[in-house]
């Protein structure tokens, strides 16, 4: 079994005829755009590409600005998606759904015994997707992906989390499937260890519960600060899981406690990046240490953390501040550089002022974060914000330019217009007196 | 998930909620410290996207609003879930509807 789709079972079978019919469907083009919202239906399209020896392409966001990037690093790209309303600025190619994905298992009992199924065989060195960081140039970085790495990465996961031990497990997600996490949480998880996910991305709060509850025991739950915060808070009865994961941004030990008293469940954080992928965990409501995972070590020279071994192989500098406390276990002390990351998806604060400079008639501008306690809303999300100095603008066309070229969630709030940024003699902005021009533009807002 | 009953499908109120579009807007700008005033909010822009420019955190942040203050748990596919939002006035007529408080 691969999928569950309302509740119901997706066979291997069934899931294979989906990736050879879909795979003999894809377009010339070595790049893909899986743009397909339906987790099934992306899975579906991603093994395909693999066997028809494309590379998907991981953006974190699809603003027409990224797209716009990606087809300077890949002229070649098509967009494969299964939304008729679909805008991305690609060559698009509809999902095929002449069958309903996974439907083959239903219909003649023909497919269920003629089509001789076999697991895909791709090998370890396979290129299977380029992965992107926001890179501080206004480019985004690119990171080679195979599928060998990719595999061992979540066969680690399946380990540290308990799946290995034959009992088939669905896994139930609220992240979308081309986020890294979600694609190795959800996706990749279930394909490599033997499990099956549910094939819906639900939205609400009772939304997730429905979907949760239809799958049967044991289930996981693969979601992050802002769905889980939002669940306990909706007022609706929660099923049971059997686990429950978090990532994406630190989860404080309070609501780690209160999602392992409600769901009835244990709670683990992943920790990782774009460049390691996954590599700790913790229990959270126990201990503010994280563990690696087998193989992972670390090593420090005082200010720069590598992560090697494992499936991690050659030494790999992480962004984060890291203190080891053990061979195989460390503490989280927050960023090295200005990444800045809301609800997943991950930017920069030096690419969202580049690209705030490069709107004609901005004559400066700066995105800060403000202080945890002052913007966090009461689902605990950080907002950035952005002081401007653009005399013919106002605040409607500045936004709607910034909306074109970066992800909605970092659209800054409040955007200050100032007359001057208080840079120094080297053209930098010192934090504090950006913060303290920033309290005075409120004020008089 | 076309088996679920579409808000649209439900008679839209008469009455124009003038009241109630202000005390949803009053929740709105309070729930996500927006930089609007309420009273500003254009009962017929879209919230979603362009107009008000809110993104999909800021409408669960919502959904949760709704939940505590009319007793509504919100349930929509993503097409609905745009039907929904798609101005204060069809948000406030969605509540008018489906309220339990």
């Amino acid at each position: 079994m691969v999928a569950y789709r309302a509740g119901a079972p997706i066979r291997a079978r069934a899931f294979l005829a989906d990736v050879m019919r879909v795979a003999a469907a894809l377009p010339q083009g070595r790049h893909v755009l899986n743009a397909c919202s339906d987790r099934y239906r992306f899975t579906v399209a991603f093994a395909a590409s693999l066997v028809a020896n494309k590379v998907s392409l991981l953006p974190s966001t699809h603003t027409p600005e990224v797209i716009r990037q990606l087809t300077e690093f890949a002229p070649d790209v098509f967009c494969l998606t299964d939304d008729s309303r679909c805008q991305i600025d690609l060559p698009r190619v509809r999902f095929p759904d002449a069958m309903q994905p996974g439907e083959a298992r239903g219909s003649p009992a023909a497919d269920e015994q003629t089509v001789p199924w076999q697991p895909l065989q791709i090998e370890p060195e396979r290129l299977a997707a380029y992965v992107f960081t926001s890179g501080s140039t206004g480019t985004p970085l690119p990171y080679k992906k195979t599928w060998g790495r990719l595999v061992n990465c979540v066969r680690f996961e399946a380990e540290r989390l308990g799946l290995l031990d034959g009992r088939p497990h669905a896994i139930v997600g609220t992240v979308p499937p081309q986020h890294m996490y979600g694609f190795e949480s959800t996706v990749l998880l279930a394909l490599q260890s033997g499990n099956a996910f549910s094939a819906g991305r639900p939205f609400y709060p009772a939304d997730v519960c429905s979907e949760l509850g239809s799958v049967p025991q044991p289930r996981l739950l693969v979601s992050t600060p802002v769905h889980l915060r939002t669940l306990l808070a909706a007022g609706v009865h929660l099923p049971s899981a059997d686990l429950v994961l978090s990532a994406t941004a630190p989860l404080s030990q309070n609501l780690a406690r209160e999602v392992e008293q409600r769901f009835e469940t244990r709670l683990l954080e992943i920790y990782g990046s774009t460049e390691t992928g996954q590599i700790a965990s913790r229990r959270t409501a126990q201990t503010v240490e994280w563990q690696l995972f087998s193989g992972v070590r670390l090593a420090s020279d005082g200010e720069q953390t590598w992560a090697e071994g494992g499936h991690v192989e050659q030494p790999t500098p992480m962004c984060d501040v890291l203190e080891i406390t053990a061979q195989d276990r460390f503490l989280l002390h927050g960023r090295l550089s200005d990444l800045v990351n809301i609800a997943g998806k991950r930017s920069s604060l030096s690419y969202l002022n580049h690209q705030l400079n490069a709107i004609p008639g901005v004559a400066d501008g700066a995105f800060f974060v403000r202080e945890e306690n002052e913007s966090a809303s009461s689902t605990g999300v950080t907002r950035v914000a952005a002081l401007v100095v653009a005399p013919g603008l106002d605040a409607a066309a500045v936004t709607e330019q910034l909306r074109k070229r970066i992800d909605a969630v970092f659209l800054p709030r409040p955007l200050l217009f100032v007359d001057s940024l208080p840079r120094n003699d080297t053209g930098k902005l010192p934090h504090e007196a950006l913060l303290s021009l920033a309290a005075n533009a409120m004020k008089r807002a | 998930m076309s088996d679920k009953a579409s808000p649209l499908r439900q008679p839209a109120p008469p009455a124009d909620n003038a009241a109630l579009q202000r005390e949803v807007a009053d929740l709105i700008v309070a729930a996500l410290n927006l930089d609007v005033a309420a009273a500003d909010i254009d009962p017929q822009a879209p919230l979603y996207g362009e107009g008000l420019g809110l993104d999909s955190i800021d409408i669960l942040e919502i959904a949760l609003v709704v939940s505590k203050q009319y007793g509504i748990q919100l349930r929509a596919d993503s097409e609905e879930n745009e039907q929904i939002f798609r101005s204060l006035r069809y948000l406030a007529d969605y509540i008018a509807t489906h309220r339990t408080k």
